[in-house]
């Protein structure tokens, strides 16, 4: 294991992790292993946008390790150079908090789907994020299930007609967003697949923050769910829907309307001509409290009319990692011959000579 | 007046009484005391299933019985000699399990009208002559220990409740145990509470005093300390050696030491444990259920830690897709099932050995898994520790099956000198093992066909792994025919091999010309023992051999089986070693199975030992 060789990443999220001596391009990160999503899938553009992405880390390729789940979005790892494990349907993120809790030293980042992260696996994403250990999660949502070709996810809409919904889906969908910040998410994002700008600056604020970071990724499957985020990359239509979140800055969706509050604070869309420019809510993604991100989350519910991209919440606490090295004490389990003949021989012993 | 003192060779108490009565404290102090007093011991709790079962009913009884004795032994004991009933409720429970001329010791307070009715007594059995065949000592415990505590500023119920004290004084004098050890253990105890403290102490002088001077207890009995190994010993639960054992493996290999865990009955303990020991380096991690307890482990042993995980059956299934994960990564895992009376929930609090096939087996594809079994409660530290070197050396899970009965139960353990500990020290793979310089991840060992263990942080050796089949040295996703026949066959061979690694099937047959076999696993050594004992003593010939080793076998097996006329195979179990027996070896073994949720008893085994002996 490589010790921190005493300077640290940029990145706050990556305190513990050495800093890498080379500098790296995007190349670098590229595995020999040719890539095998269908064309026009949207998990080449993140793919390549994380790729791109990686050298500015800053840490070496060695500490960086890719988990993943089962699913096309979960084949990533196999893509990248760093360490990596492809293990098993929705089991990822607990996978990733026995090696990150164990190991402060390396960027692990957690690869999963729709179906993956928030069906078979949803019960360890929500466990992980509360406990906020020192993971990314990265959550491709192509609102389908891919790999076993086609069947409705748990964000697919109510009504959907897939092949083992012929009459049309009977479940409400999950709002992952809402879902992450129920769950105490200190860090929630969303981005496109189709912005690669957006989605780096994303990944950048996730990998800035210390702790869990949630970042749900709108991606679009072609085979099975085409189009499905369409609205929201028609250049025609796009800005009246999007609602580029900045921290700091006045919400706003297009250039004539923005984000006011209601009585009981839930958030919704006005003419700037009408409410005032003054009106317009200042995005805050340090709120300790998540009630305003979960409203901003409720915006586009259930169809795509007002959807907030970038980071909803970016707030601070210990990190499970952290905690559990202070409970240790700094004890590392290395030699002390002396401390386990003691414990052994604790309690009542008698001798027989 | 100076009272008789008899010599007995061994004794078996049982302390039985309701859930609230302390009697699990009770016993676990006699026990301490026999233990420091030199005896060799064995000790069986029963707990009632519920945590709270309402008073004076029969679920709501709880016990523990304890047998020692001046020579070693090797089980609980089969019936008690003694039965410490503090209620109705413990005595009728209880019973039927005594051998005529038991002593049976009353708390005469209980034993009102209501109480009777309750657990269904039509008349008092103090007085209506049921317990003829028994020795009955009628004693008030609960209003002598309110009397001896009139002078004390506690409520009654404080009082009331100090009458474990009282039973254990009693039984202190009665069979001559030191008490320094119960005097310090209560003080540490209740070190914050002064007037507790006092009135405990009060009520257990009052039960000494109290044998000492009645005539009711006209003797006391004295049990010399056994012949045990020179060495300092301690008394130990199997739950505890496991634990300890899990910190040693992880002190001997280097590894720091990784625990996923979801409580479950009865493998709970080990968690609380380790848990206490963050400050050696343990990290404990109780999940969100027994798939994220097992998949962190996997998670900690990727990045280079001793990764373990600890359940009972119903936990045991959930983490079978896992097991698979581990055995196709091929890392270092440990699985301690702690087999409990299934199927389902089953019985939580009883014991079982009904996992072995789902170890061996459960799990899809072709999946072999090292599986050990401990045979007494202190033979769980050393299984813990062969866990380990088997899971390091050859990179696979090994599951360890102990059970209730061994998790509960306790004996003595001669500490062992840290320095006899193997040495299991771990070497990371660091540099390229490739011939052109390239990093081979599913590169075999030539000898042990384990991979190499490269760990995340190591620079040049970036590689991933995963549950679908693996390319042969590349470790890249292959879907060729004849890689995956290689692959399985190679994984398989893998685990085979380590047959050749593992101590040869030691049989215990002292007269050498046996005929008959009886052959275990795990937690049933200590009944077959007794049992054989049993038969040897009658004169009979029998032969005993314990697997610890079930997969793979010892490489002996096959040959031991091969020198007897007739193989005995008894099981908690409806025969699930039989089975692997005649399907590996072809070798028709006797199956003697029972399913009660209880260890065997000695004398039963011993009969059917000498039955098996008279048809050959
Ligand atoms: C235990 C288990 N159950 C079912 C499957 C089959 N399976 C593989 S991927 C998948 C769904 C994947 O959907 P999603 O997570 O949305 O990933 P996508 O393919 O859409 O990227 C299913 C049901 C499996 N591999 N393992
Ligand atoms: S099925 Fe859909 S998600 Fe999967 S690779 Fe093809 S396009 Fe991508
Ligand atoms: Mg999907």
């Amino acid at each position: 294991m490589s010790e921190n060789n005493g300077r640290e990443s940029g990145f706050k999220g990556l305190r513990l992790v050495p800093r890498a001596e080379a500098t790296y391009k995007m190349k670098d990160f590229k595995s020999d292993q040719e890539v095998r999503w269908c064309p026009g899938c949207g998990d080449y553009a993140i793919l390549a946008a994380f790729q791109g992405f990686l050298p500015e880390l800053g840490v070496p390729r060695e500490n960086i390790v890719i988990v993943s789940g089962i699913g096309c979005s979960s084949r990533f790892p196999y893509y990248l150079s760093t360490y990596g494990m492809h293990s098993i349907h929705g089991r990822a993120p607990a996978i990733a908090t026995g090696l990150a809790a164990s190991r402060p030293d390396l960027s692990v980042w957690v690869i999963t789907g729709d179906g993956d992260g928030l069906s078979i696996g949803g019960n360890h994403l929500i466990h992980a994020l509360r406990r906020n250990v020192n993971i990314n999660v990265l959550l491709f949502n192509n609102r389908i299930y891919g790999l076993t070709k086609g069947q409705y996810s748990p964000t697919s809409e109510a009504g959907k007609i897939t092949k083992s919904s012929p009459m049309g889906s009977l479940d409400t969908p999950f709002n992952p967003v809402s879902l992450a910040l129920g769950a105490e998410a200190g860090f929630v994002a969303r981005t496109i697949d189709s912005d690669r700008q957006h989605l780096t600056s994303v990944l950048r604020a996730a990998a800035d923050h210390e702790g869990a970071s949630f970042v749900e990724i709108y991606q679009n499957c072609p085979i099975f769910n085409d189009d499905a985020f369409e609205p929201l990359k028609d250049p025609a239509e796009r800005d009246m829907r999007l609602l580029r979140m900045e921290h700091g800055e006045p919400l706003r969706v297009g250039a004539d309307r923005g984000v006011v509050m209601g009585d009981y604070g839930e958030l919704k869309v006005a003419d700037i001509a009408e409410v005032g420019e003054d009106a317009l809510v200042r995005h805050d993604a340090h709120r300790a409290d998540p009630g305003y991100a979960f409203a901003l989350s409720r915006m586009d519910y259930p169809a795509f009319e007002h959807v907030p991209i970038g980071v909803f919440r970016d707030t601070s606490r210990p990190t499970y990692d952290e905690l559990m090295a202070e409970q240790l004490g700094g004890a590392e389990s290395r030699g002390g011959a002396e401390e386990l003949a003691s414990l052994l021989a604790g309690g009542d012993t008698w001798t027989v000579r | 007046m100076t009272k008789q003192v008899k010599q007995l060779d061994r004794v078996i108490i049982r302390f039985a009484g309701d859930s609230g009565d302390g009697m699990q404290l009770t016993g676990d102090r006699f026990t301490q005391e026999t233990a420091s007093f030199g005896n060799d011991l064995s000790t069986l709790p029963n707990f009632p299933a519920e945590i709270r079962a309402p008073a004076g009913t029969l679920p709501g009884v709880s016990s523990f019985q304890l047998h020692f004795a001046d020579h070693d032994i090797m089980t609980p004991g089969d019936a008690p000699n003694v039965l410490v009933a503090m209620n109705p409720a413990a005595l009728k429970a209880n019973v039927d399990d005594l051998p005529g001329g038991a002593t049976v010791i009353v708390n005469t307070d209980e034993f009102t009208k209501r109480a009777l009715a309750k657990v269904g007594y039509d008349s008092d059995p103090l007085t209506d002559g049921s317990l003829a065949e028994f020795k009955v000592s009628p004693v008030p415990l609960t209003s002598m220990t309110v009397q001896a505590l009139a002078d004390f500023d506690i409520s009654k119920k404080d009082a009331q409740r100090a009458k474990n004290m009282f039973a254990l004084g009693l039984l202190s004098w009665m069979y001559n145990r030191p008490t320094e050890g119960t005097l310090g253990f209560l003080k540490s105890k209740f070190a914050g509470k002064p007037e507790i403290l006092a009135a405990n102490l009060a009520a257990f002088q009052a039960g000494w005093n109290f044998g000492e001077t009645t005539e009711d207890f006209a003797v006391s009995y004295e049990i010399k300390p056994a012949a045990l190994p020179p060495g300092t010993y301690r008394n130990i639960t199997g739950n505890l050696a496991v634990s300890y054992g899990l910190i040693a493996g992880s002190r001997l290999s280097g590894l720091p030491l990784f625990l996923g865990s979801y409580p479950i009955t009865p493998a709970s303990d080990i968690l609380h444990e380790l848990s206490k020991h963050k400050r050696m380096g343990v990290r404990t991690f109780q999940a969100e259920d027994e798939i994220a307890g097992v998949g962190a482990a996997l998670g900690a042993a990727f990045g280079g830690s001793l990764g373990v995980t600890t359940t009972s059956g119903p936990g045991m299934v959930l983490k079978a897709e896992t097991l698979g994960l581990a055995v196709m990564t091929e890392l270092p895992l440990l699985v301690i099932d702690v087999q409990r009376a299934g199927p389902s929930t089953g019985m939580p609090t009883k014991t079982e050995q009904a996992d072995l096939l789902m170890a061996m087996f459960g799990r899809n594809g072709e999946s072999p898994v090292p599986v050990l079994a401990p045979r007494s409660p202190s033979d769980c530290f050393d299984i813990a520790i062969e866990a380990t070197r088997i899971a390091t050396k050859y990179r696979t899970p090994v599951i360890v099956l102990s059970d209730g009965y061994l998790a509960n139960g306790s004996e003595p353990w001669r500490i062992p000198d840290v320095s006899e500990l193997p040495d299991l020290s771990v070497e990371f793979t660091t540099e390229p093992n490739g011939d052109d310089g390239e990093f081979l991840p599913y590169r075999r060992d030539p000898e042990t066909l384990a991979r190499p263990w490269a760990v995340p942080g190591t620079p040049g050796l970036e590689h991933r792994i995963g549950g679908i089949e693996k390319g042969d040295g590349t470790g890249n996703i292959s879907y060729s025919p004849a890689n995956h026949d290689l692959m399985v066959r190679s994984r398989q061979a893998k685990i085979d091999g380590i047959a050749r690694d593992i101590p040869e099937l030691e049989v215990d047959d002292p007269t050498g010309d046996a005929r008959v076999l009886v052959l275990g696993w795990g937690g049933t050594y200590g009944s077959i023992g007794a049992g054989v004992r049993r038969v040897r003593r009658a004169g009979g010939k029998v032969a005993q051999a314990h697997l610890r080793h079930l997969n793979p076998f010892p490489a002996n097996l096959g040959e031991v089986l091969g020198s007897y006329d007739r193989v005995l195979v008894p099981e908690i179990n409806l025969g699930q070693l039989a089975l692997l027996l005649r399907g590996r070896f072809l070798v028709d073994v006797i199956s003697y199975t029972k399913v009660r949720g209880l260890p065997f008893k000695a004398e039963e085994l011993a009969g059917v030992v000498q039955e098996v002996i008279d048809r050959v």
